[in-house]
């Protein structure tokens, strides 16, 4: 039996700094989490991934995240790994923790 | 120590600005990060979980006041004002910018230091003692050869492109301080039966998800040899470990496949190829080598101030017993300052801290420190005299932490908080335990204790060789910790065992304490350390104590 799909986003790294960054629906990149694009379906998915692959001088080594979807929408990461990233360390105040949270 | 060449300052100097155009044309887009990405990791330049990483050599973990200053000016200019010392004597910066990179290279080879091969499936920084040239137990010092080694290994032709990375570890000393036999090659020093230094070469050590104990591959190596032995070794290598499966492809596993008389007869054949071709390295050469490492001159006045300042100060007096080594000579002291404190992340120093260990190292230690494995650094030549006022200024400076071989005395891989290849964090773990145990005041009771943490099956954290491993799993979407137990890195190099099922994040501090109970009630007095009821009484009494359910089930 086919393994139920799981909603997923599209996320890499910033080519210059480094750091953790998602796809949005408007094709651009963001900092926050809440703002990546959904895919619905696996074939939304791939779509996703192929416009998050266009990239090439603004991220680096995108691909496509579990996410579970809040009540508003707004998806949160699925795996703790994921989580982590929206953070940043647990040892030091520092990555995204440490970054105003509207940026 | 050994001060850079014009053919060395002017390599580094080139691999730089080489580097410096091949990040320009990445962002100009000339090259694909696919392209790009080999370039980078030769330099040392890793991608990881929230940012980019370098890593940079110390070669044989021997740096000066001047390079340790230096990394501190990056750490604060480049970084967030700390680097983290690690399991292979490195060091790493866990924030730079892609474009700071390069003349964060160029701040390094200022100070005749690099980052190149601390990557990629080359010959990578050779590890080494960090006691040497003050070890009591050591024939030699073997940083000469590590030297050479180095210079014999940099962009080597041959060796640029082996099945897989390859690590080499020298010790000089019987006692094995370096892990030499968890490494691809351990050289140990031994003397001939007629008294001549040379090398035990042992082939076929390492970690990681097949973890496998060094074999001799020559009890006794000449060390006029060393160079072409070393090239039989990795022409071998080259020719028949495996390719095609990147998890088969360290040497350990093609010594294992080929069994130890084959590759040993196929080592041979090819030694005497290379040494019949082999000119010898120039003695001018080696004799330079071995002077830039002539011991410094030591004081040897007698003083008996370090006995009396501890006779009046329990803090110092447990610093001491802990953390201060015998030296070779007897007015002097070998030095290991912790950077285990209470809770904190293991191996990490503040760049103000790093400039007071430089200032320490010039005041009080003849210009020398040294990163260990272990995640500390050494002070390797100190008087005894100067102790009180070394020890004074480290309080000052929150380096003082008197837990050298203790039970918080963790090593810990970077794990989840940064590395991308993690399966789960380690650093936390080793907060936990160290925070714990600092608690119950138990510490100098327990004894001598390794653990070592590592955060994926990797064993950056060297879990397989602490009397206590752990290992970070990702179970089912949850961090979960498996515990080995029995493992030994030194001489009596030994794997660990694993004990069961994994622990929750949750219930490994109090597994850890549980494991310490039981050694506790168990030992047969306080001299016997951890390691040794292990081996006295095996695995079961833990066993049956982490896990009195199953042990119930059982017997039922």
């Amino acid at each position: 039996m086919a393994r139920a799909f799981k909603p997923k986003i599209a996320t890499a790294n910033d080519l210059l700094e480094g750091d953790v960054v998602y796809f949005t629906q408007e094709g651009t990149w963001s900092r926050r989490h809440s703002d990546a694009e959904v895919a619905q379906t696996e074939s939304a998915a791939a779509l996703l991934l192929a416009r998050a692959q266009g990239h090439p001088l603004k991220v680096v080594g995108p691909y496509l995240a579990d996410v579970t979807l809040a009540g508003d929408g707004t998806p949160e990461p699925a795996h703790f790994r994921e989580a982590f990233r929206t953070r940043g360390p647990s040892n030091y105040f520092h990555g995204k923790q440490a970054e105003p949270s509207d940026v | 120590m050994y001060s850079y060449s014009d053919f060395d300052a002017r390599f580094v100097r080139d691999r730089v600005a080489v580097f410096r155009e091949q990040v320009a044309r990445r962002l100009d887009g000339s090259l694909t990060e696919d392209e790009f990405k080999p370039l980078r990791l030769m330099n040392g330049l890793y991608l990881q979980l929230h940012a980019y990483m370098l890593r940079v050599a110390i070669p044989y973990g021997t740096l000066n006041s001047r390079q340790m200053r230096q990394l501190a000016h990056i750490a604060e200019r480049w970084d967030k004002g700390y680097g983290h010392f690690t399991t292979r004597q490195n060091i790493q910066f866990n924030w730079p910018k892609l474009c700071d990179v390069p003349d964060i290279l160029d701040a390094l080879a200022d100070v005749e230091m690099h980052a190149i091969q601390t990557s990629g499936n080359c010959i990578r920084n050779v590890t080494a003692d960090h006691f040497t040239g003050a070890a009591v137990d050591e024939i030699e010092d073997p940083r000469p050869t590590a030297e050479l080694l180095r210079q014999w290994s940099t962009d080597h032709p041959e060796f640029s492109f082996l099945p897989r990375k390859f690590k080499i570890a020298i010790t000089g000393s019987p006692n094995d301080r370096a892990v030499t036999k968890a490494h691809d090659i351990g050289l140990r020093m031994v003397r001939s039966a007629d008294g001549l230094p040379g090398y035990e070469v042992m082939v076929g050590g390492g970690l990681g998800r097949t973890p496998m104990i060094g074999k001799v591959v020559r009890a006794f190596l000449p060390k006029g040899d060393l160079l072409p032995y070393l090239e039989a070794i990795m022409s071998v290598y080259n020719r028949k470990g495996r390719r095609d499966n990147k998890y088969k492809a360290r040497i350990k596993i093609l010594v294992h496949e080929t069994g130890l008389d084959e590759i040993q007869a196929e080592i041979e054949a090819a030694f005497e190829t290379i040494r019949a071709a082999f000119p010898g390295v120039d003695p001018a050469l080696v004799a330079a080598i071995e002077a830039a490492f002539a011991p410094p001159v030591f004081d040897n006045t007698r003083s008996f101030a370090l006995e009396a300042a501890v006779d009046a100060d329990p803090l110092l007096r447990s610093w001491v017993e802990t953390n201060v080594a015998e030296h070779k000579n007897p007015a002097y002291g070998i030095v290991t300052v912790s950077l285990k404190p209470v809770g904190g992340t293991p191996g990490d120093a503040t760049a103000d801290q790093m400039r007071v260990l430089a200032d320490l190292a010039e005041r009080y230690g003849h210009d020398e420190l040294r990163v260990s494995h272990e995640q500390n650094i050494i002070l390797p030549h100190v008087r005894r005299a100067d102790v009180p006022a070394l020890h004074a200024a480290l309080r000052d400076a929150g380096l003082a932490t008197a837990n050298i071989g203790l039970i918080t005395d963790i090593i810990a891989c970077p794990g989840m908080d940064y590395c991308a290849l993690a399966t789960a964090r380690s650093i936390p773990i080793a907060q936990e335990i160290s925070q714990r145990f600092d608690d119950l005041k138990l510490e100098k009771d327990i004894g001598p204790l390794k653990i070592k943490i590592s955060g994926c099956i990797n064993a950056c954290g060297h879990h397989h060789v602490g009397h206590i491993g752990i290992l970070g799993l990702d179970r089912a979407g949850v961090e979960n910790y498996q515990i080995t137990l029995g493992g030994d890195g030194t001489e009596s190099a030994a794997i660990g065992e694993r004990v069961g099922p994994g622990f929750a994040a949750d219930d490994l501090v109090p597994a850890i304490e549980t494991l310490i109970d039981i050694y506790l009630d168990l030992r047969e007095g306080p001299d016997e350390t951890f390691l040794q009821v292990y081996r006295r009484l095996g695995i079961d009494p833990f066993r049956a104590g982490l896990y009195p359910q199953e042990v119930a089930s059982h017997a039922a």
